[in-house]
């Protein structure tokens, strides 16, 4: 009957009509999703393949997927057909023909795959670019000797600006190379800004790769505290030896105690990925929670905490996952979960297994001050239904008493009330419990002791019997009449008994035979002997170590001296932790995390570096921004010298005092004497502008105001805005969303289109933007502003030129200040900036009119600047509008310039004419 | 990531599997049911199962086991959560997720589990895009199918794909442009045996439904946006806008969906709709115990408690329960001992209240734990943390739609401890 069915299909199949062959597709479909076989079909399929009928051919698809691999020569029939459709016009079929195409695991056709992922990686359509980045890892799966080339396509679709793509390149990167972190640093900050607008499932994914990036290229956030921690030892140390000889050490601790100051970009990832705590997705908040756990400043993983109690709301196998790692993050920062304490109350509905789990994050959060409302929890949990339940209720109450000692005596009585409770289960966990408590502190409870001794009597859970035969062994001496008694009444069931409560026996019989050899040397004799016999070749085998080892003999040595000293010799009390201790060394959210083993794929977190990668390796050559890089270097002065330059300096900052911002036309010039004196001549023209104090703290606003959330660096957001009023088209909603997003293609702004005839005007406006360049945390003392002082610069009309000021704001001096390595891409120039040798000091605004200049080319732009003391390396990013002149024209001429070409640029200066 | 998937029913059929990349054999699924007998009910079984040559990780819903075969590390939310999605899609297509509506759609369940995921990486999960690739059934489009031949399936790509928008659909048209939100508030609490609070909260959705044409673009502001202390947004939401202004400022996807789910700041003390009385208590070597509970709203609310049902799982011992009702029906369920009492609505002038016997298992210890009642209700037309919907505000279209919001109350996870 099965093949009769399968003709009448076949039939169906071969026919002229759609219908019918819709008809037999979905009957076959509806095998494939039974698990019932259907190859036998595949010849009469794969002939459909280039059916006209969309859902006809999407079914067939579904079912060359299924096949193929088993009926690798018809498949190849169908290449041809995915073939064309790579070429087709229509978007969805191209990605579609991809998806297919990628999706038969035939390896003959690698070289296809290979071709056709890398032409739809330069695809038009960003969806068929996302369906390359799919096919990535089939084909990396299928044949990994292709790496080499894959990582190329990577590469450039890494380098995508659409959301569309981001997460999944990530995925195929994370599949096929998660070790090329190198392939991740000029692509790090777009995939930061793009974060919020990447699909949910991307994000996750991009979110836990950034985790790794950031742990191998920033430095701890919490340094600081650990160095705290060690510094008092070895300060201590370092002086005693060395105090007499120079003040080594002193340089040495001024090094080690230099103030943490986060990286840029580290601050960039923590604040672009806050937002997305608030996702309706699980998965998202999981990963951003991670992310904070393993890189937030300590201070700041709080926020995570909130999050992740909303997600208990959700399904039981949300709530599971979410508590395994909340319970692995309660040990290492109690204080975060603690506000939220009741929130993991139990309720009896809850299922077992996260009842358990909650037990185990209430038990994290124990500590002296919540103790009592806990334990008061425990006592309602106690009298549960739920007997697994209770038994962790029981651990739990034991592990509370052994970290906080205020309590012990509470515990220990609540838990001896429970040795008389009518579930054996119940007992049996006491006794265990008990058992470890009472090694704590034993001369105090041989009541309980004693008590204990009478169970053994009733209680039948091996595990328990084992616990009491041990204890009143260890213990023989406080109750020293009952012990003998207990041995004599085990013997009798010895040949009953578990293999660990045996074990136990004969512990109990050495022991007592070492304290108390008149009363039970006869019985211990009698349990060796019966041991000796056992079945299990582990007792007999400690029956005759044991026999060797008290019974004096001729043969025995010098051991029997020392039996009673080994038997009963002091033993620290068990130390009851938590499973989840350490777990975080698996990057949390992770599979390898919540089965505590490593799974097949994990990528090891790695610790962070001591020292920090180069930052600037992060640094992107956006074509259309140019940007100004530069290091700045400066050297503090010698010891000696601090004297004679004090006085100097004074002066020098009295004068630049009344200087300060005021800026004149000829600022581009470069030596510093001529300078002094064109600041005397343009001085008063502006008000003196006070710039350290107040700039600095809004700078410091940018980067961690409470809006962080939302933000990016400011150079793109000053950017984009200014992208935004010139292409008028640019106006997406998502724009409006969230303002920082770049998603226009870059626009080539020509450069210097000054007409000949044109005459440059002076500036009207003058509200002048300033913007940092190096702030002085990170400067160490030294910051940097600059702005746009939007005048014609002289020496060369193609040049822009920028006012840098600097400003010292430490008591110390600096000096030998210069512009080096500037990192200038082709097209761009730079006037010579030269060497500020002057000392600052003090918290004078010292202002420097460098005549940093550049070309009004419209490509990069680098500079770096170095001294042997401190490099910073800094980069500047003019705005768009900046790099415009305001230029007067006739309409006529203006009418002339106005060729499509330059369109958009006359529209920023078409109010001038 | 996701490698293959398997829908299993509480009687341990497969029927239906998917597969992502090569076909994983059945016999993986053996792993889950030795899981699931070590459990002692569906709802113990582990959702991540570690095998010799994969993980399993699953989901139950519905009376449905998804359960979906992983190779490589991922992270497990990720796979639970995108399961929970291919669930409420099924959902949202099939009006329910069950095993037969399941099998009734076999192909549309396998078209769309074949655009959701690619190579196991999720491709399309937007109900919105997903709609315009593959229609979901209605007995009018079979119907004209079958006679035009056209077919469900979308020939170009969703517009949604590639807009900044994903969640809305490029051309929508209504007669009637309507904008609904519903505010949907549930209390949390443990109340203990003297009737104190251990522990309540509020946690709150607003679910709209909006049918407005074109892409309108609205704004919706509270007149106590401070209340709202934890806040999960649908991506539509503009979280700048939320966080500088507390202003819900958003383009909504067409139809139904949740817009966003909030907890109110603990500081507020929650008002407890009702209070329970009860005495449950069992003697020491007698084979019954007492019973009596009554149920009654508090003073202060001024709107009527409704809906309300007391369910109790009684301990093992019990046989049966000889009980009477001032008010309702109950039911007692001898195998699972559970005690379902469906009261309806409370008035405050005639208490309900449920008494009688219960009869123990003889011989049987006394139970040890008094069971806890556990309690549903309903109040209309209230928000009980006094959340309020200041206005909506419309741009971007012209026309005027109507607009209406709902505020409902209801117990949550609402146990009161005897």
């Amino acid at each position: 009957p099965v093949t009769c069915r399968h003709d009448d299909l076949k039939e169906m199949l071969d026919s002229n009509k759609d219908s019918l062959k819709l008809e037999a597709m979905k009957r076959i479909v509806a095998m494939i999703a039974r698990g019932k076989n259907a190859s036998d079909l595949f010849p009469a399929v794969v002939k459909n393949v280039a059916c006209k009928n969309i859902e006809v051919k999407k079914l067939v698809y579904v079912y060359l997927v299924r096949y193929a691999e088993e009926q690798q020569d018809l498949a190849l029939l169908s290449i041809s057909t995915f073939q064309r459709g790579l070429k087709d016009p229509n978007q969805l079929i191209r990605a579609s023909a991809l998806r297919v195409l990628s999706s038969i695991r035939v390896p003959i056709i690698v070289p296809i795959m290979m071709l056709a992922i890398k032409e739809a990686a330069s695809d038009m359509s960003p969806y068929v670019r996302k369906t390359a980045a799919h096919a990535i890892p089939k084909l990396y799966s299928l044949d990994s000797d292709q790496k080499d080339q894959l990582i190329e396509v990577i590469e450039k679709l890494l380098a995508d600006k659409t959301t569309l793509v981001a997460g999944s390149v990530v995925m195929a990167f994370e599949e096929v190379c998660p070790e090329r972190i190198d392939l991740i640093h000029k692509n790090y900050r777009k995939l930061c800004n793009l974060l919020i607008d990447v699909e949910e499932w991307g994000q996750v994914v991009i979110i836990n790769m950034l985790t790794r990036y950031a742990r191998t290229q920033f430095l701890s956030p919490n340094q600081n505290e650990s160095l705290l921690e060690e510094n008092p030892e070895k300060a201590f140390y370092g002086s005693d030896e060395e105090d007499s000889k120079d003040d080594k050490p002193d340089a040495a601790s001024l090094v080690k105690r230099k103030p943490y100051v986060m990286d840029p970009d580290h601050r960039l990832l923590l604040r672009n990925t806050k937002p997305l705590l608030q996702s309706r997705n699980a998965a998202v908040v999981m990963a951003v929670a991670q992310l904070y756990f393993h890189l937030a400043p300590k201070a700041e993983v709080g926020v995570i905490a909130k999050a992740l109690v909303r997600l208990l709301r959700s399904h039981r196998s949300v709530q599971w996952v979410v508590l395994q790692n909340v319970a692995t993050m309660s040990i290492k920062r109690r204080g975060m979960f603690e506000p939220y304490l009741k929130s993991f109350y139990i309720r009896s509905t809850d299922p077992t297994q996260i009842k358990i789990l909650k037990l185990e994050v209430l038990t994290n959060l124990a500590n002296e001050t919540n103790i009592s409302t806990i334990l008061r929890e425990f006592q309602t949990y106690i009298r549960s239904m739920d007997k697994d339940f209770v038994a962790a209720t029981i651990q739990a109450i034991g592990r509370c008493a052994t970290n906080i000692g205020k309590v012990r005596d509470t515990c220990l009585n609540g838990l001896v009330q429970l040795l008389s409770n009518r579930d054996e289960l119940v007992v049996a966990e006491s006794v265990v419990v008990i058992k470890k408590l009472l090694q704590m502190q034993p001369s105090q409870h041989s009541e309980i002791i004693k008590h204990m001794a009478k169970l053994t009597d009733n209680i039948q859970v091996p595990m328990a019997r084992a616990s009491i035969l041990w204890l009143i062994g260890e213990y023989c001496e406080h109750v020293p009449k009952i012990a003998p008694d207990v041995l004599r009444k085990m013997s009798k069931s010895f040949t009953g008994e578990e293999d660990i409560v045996k074990l136990q026996v004969i512990n109990l019989a050495a022991k007592l035979y070492l304290t108390n050899s008149k009363q039970s040397k006869l019985l211990t004799q009698y349990v060796l002997n019966l041991a000796k016999y056992d079945q299990n070749y582990d007792i007999r085998d400690r029956a005759r170590f044991i026999r060797q080892l008290i019974v004096p003999t001729e043969k025995s040595g010098a051991l029997n001296k020392y039996a009673k000293k080994l038997f009963l010799a002091q033993k620290p009390a068990p130390i009851l932790e938590s499973s989840f201790k350490d777990r975080d060394h698996f990057q949390l959210g992770s599979l390898s995390h919540l089965l505590n083993a490593k799974a097949v794929g994990y990528q090891e977190l790695p610790d962070w570096p001591d020292e920090a990668p180069d930052p600037s390796v992060r640094n992107v050559e956006v074509p259309w921004l140019p940007t100004l890089r530069f290091s700045l270097s400066l050297s503090f002065p010698d010891p000696e010298s601090v004297s004679e330059s004090e006085s100097e300096s004074s002066s020098s900052s009295s004068e630049s005092g009344s200087d300060s911002g005021s800026r004149g036309e000829e600022s581009g010039d470069q030596s510093e004497e001529e300078e002094e004196e064109k600041k005397k001549k343009k001085k008063g023209k502006e008000g003196p502008r006070k710039v350290c104090p107040e700039s600095a703290g809004r700078y410091h606003r940018h980067w961690r105001g409470e809006g962080a959330g939302s933000a990016t660096s400011w150079e793109l957001r000053n950017t984009s805005r200014d992208m935004g009023g010139l292409h008028d088209s640019f106006t997406s909603p998502a724009l409006e969303r969230r303002d920082q997003l770049i998603t226009s293609q870059p626009q080539h702004v020509p450069t210097a289109f000054l007409p000949p005839s044109a005459q440059m005007l002076s500036p009207v406006f003058s509200t002048m933007k300033t913007y940092e360049l190096l702030h002085r945390m990170a400067g160490e003392g030294l910051s940097v502003e600059y702005y746009f002082n939007r005048q014609p610069f002289p020496p060369d009309p193609h040049m822009v030129a920028v006012q840098i000021q600097f400003s010292n704001n430490t008591e110390s001096e600096v000096k030998n200040l210069r512009v080096s390595e500037p990192k200038l891409v082709s097209g761009m120039r730079i006037q010579e900036f030269q060497e500020i040798g002057k000392s600052m000091v003090g918290i004078d605004t010292c202002p420097q009119l460098p005549g940093v200049n550049w070309a009004g080319s419209f490509s990069l732009w680098h500079v770096s600047s170095s001294t042997h003391s401190r490099q910073f390396y800094v980069s500047i990013q003019p705005p768009v509008g900046e790099l415009m002149a305001p230029v007067f024209m006739s309409e006529n001429e203006f009418k002339k310039e106005q060729t499509p070409h330059y369109k958009h640029c006359t529209v920023g200066t078409g109010t001038w004419t | 990531m996701i490698h293959s998937l398997f829908l299993i029913n509480c009687s341990g059929d497969i029927f239906l599997e998917k597969h992502w990349k090569s076909v994983v054999s059945q016999s993986v699924c053996d792993y889950f049911f030795e899981a699931q007998e070590k459990a002692a009910d569906v709802e113990n079984v582990p959702p991540v199962i570690s095998t010799p040559h994969h993980y399993l990780i699953s989901i139950y819903r519905e009376k449905i086991f998804f359960v979906s075969v992983i190779q490589t590390e991922v992270p497990p939310l990720f796979v639970i959560e995108f399961l929970h999605r291919v669930a409420d899609t099924f959902q949202d297509y099939f009006g329910e997720c069950s095993e037969t509506a399941i099998k009734d759609n076999v192909v549309i369940v396998y078209e769309l589990l074949e655009e959701m995921l690619d190579n196991g990486f999720p491709l399309a999960t937007e109900s919105n895009i997903l709609k315009e690739l593959i229609k979901p059934p209605t007995i009018l489009r079979s119907v004209v199918n079958s006679i035009t031949g056209s077919s469900n399936m979308g020939e170009t790509l969703p517009t949604g794909q590639l807009s900044n928008i994903p969640w809305r659909k490029a051309v929508v048209k209504y007669t009637n442009n309507e904008a609904y939100f519903d505010v949907i508030e549930e209390i949390d609490a443990i109340i203990d045996k003297s009737g104190s609070t251990v522990f309540a909260e509020i946690q709150g959705v607003i679910d709209s439904c909006i049918k407005l044409s074109g892409m309108p673009d609205l704004s919706l502001s509270f007149m106590n946006p401070r209340l709202l202390d934890d806040v999960s947004f649908h991506p539509c939401i503009r979280f700048k806008r939320w966080e500088s202004e507390r202003v819900l400022s958003f383009i909504p996807p067409d139809g139904n969906f949740r817009l966003i789910s909030y907890r109110v700041s603990s500081q507020n003390l929650v008002a407890i709709p009702v209070y329970v009385k009860h005495i449950i208590s069992f003697k020491e070597n007698s084979s019954s115990g007492r019973f009596d509970v009554t149920i009654g709203p508090k003073q202060n609310m001024g709107k009527t408690v409704e809906g309300v049902i007391v369910t109790v799982h009684m301990p093992k011992a019990v046989l049966n329960m000889n009980l009477t009702s001032t008010q309702g029906s109950y039911t007692f369920d001898p195998v699972l001992k559970v005690l379902t009492w469906d009261i309806g609505k409370i008035s405050p002038q005639k208490l309900p209240n449920l008494k009688g016997i219960v009869n123990l298992q003889s011989g049987a210890p006394k139970p040890e734990e008094n069971p806890s009642l556990n309690i549903q209700f309903k109040i209309q037309q209230l928000a009980i943390s006094g959340l309020k919907v200041n206005r909506l505000d419309m741009f971007g279209e012209k026309y005027k739609p109507f607009k209406g919001v709902k505020y409902i109350t209801k117990a949550g996870k609402f146990q009161v401890r005897t």
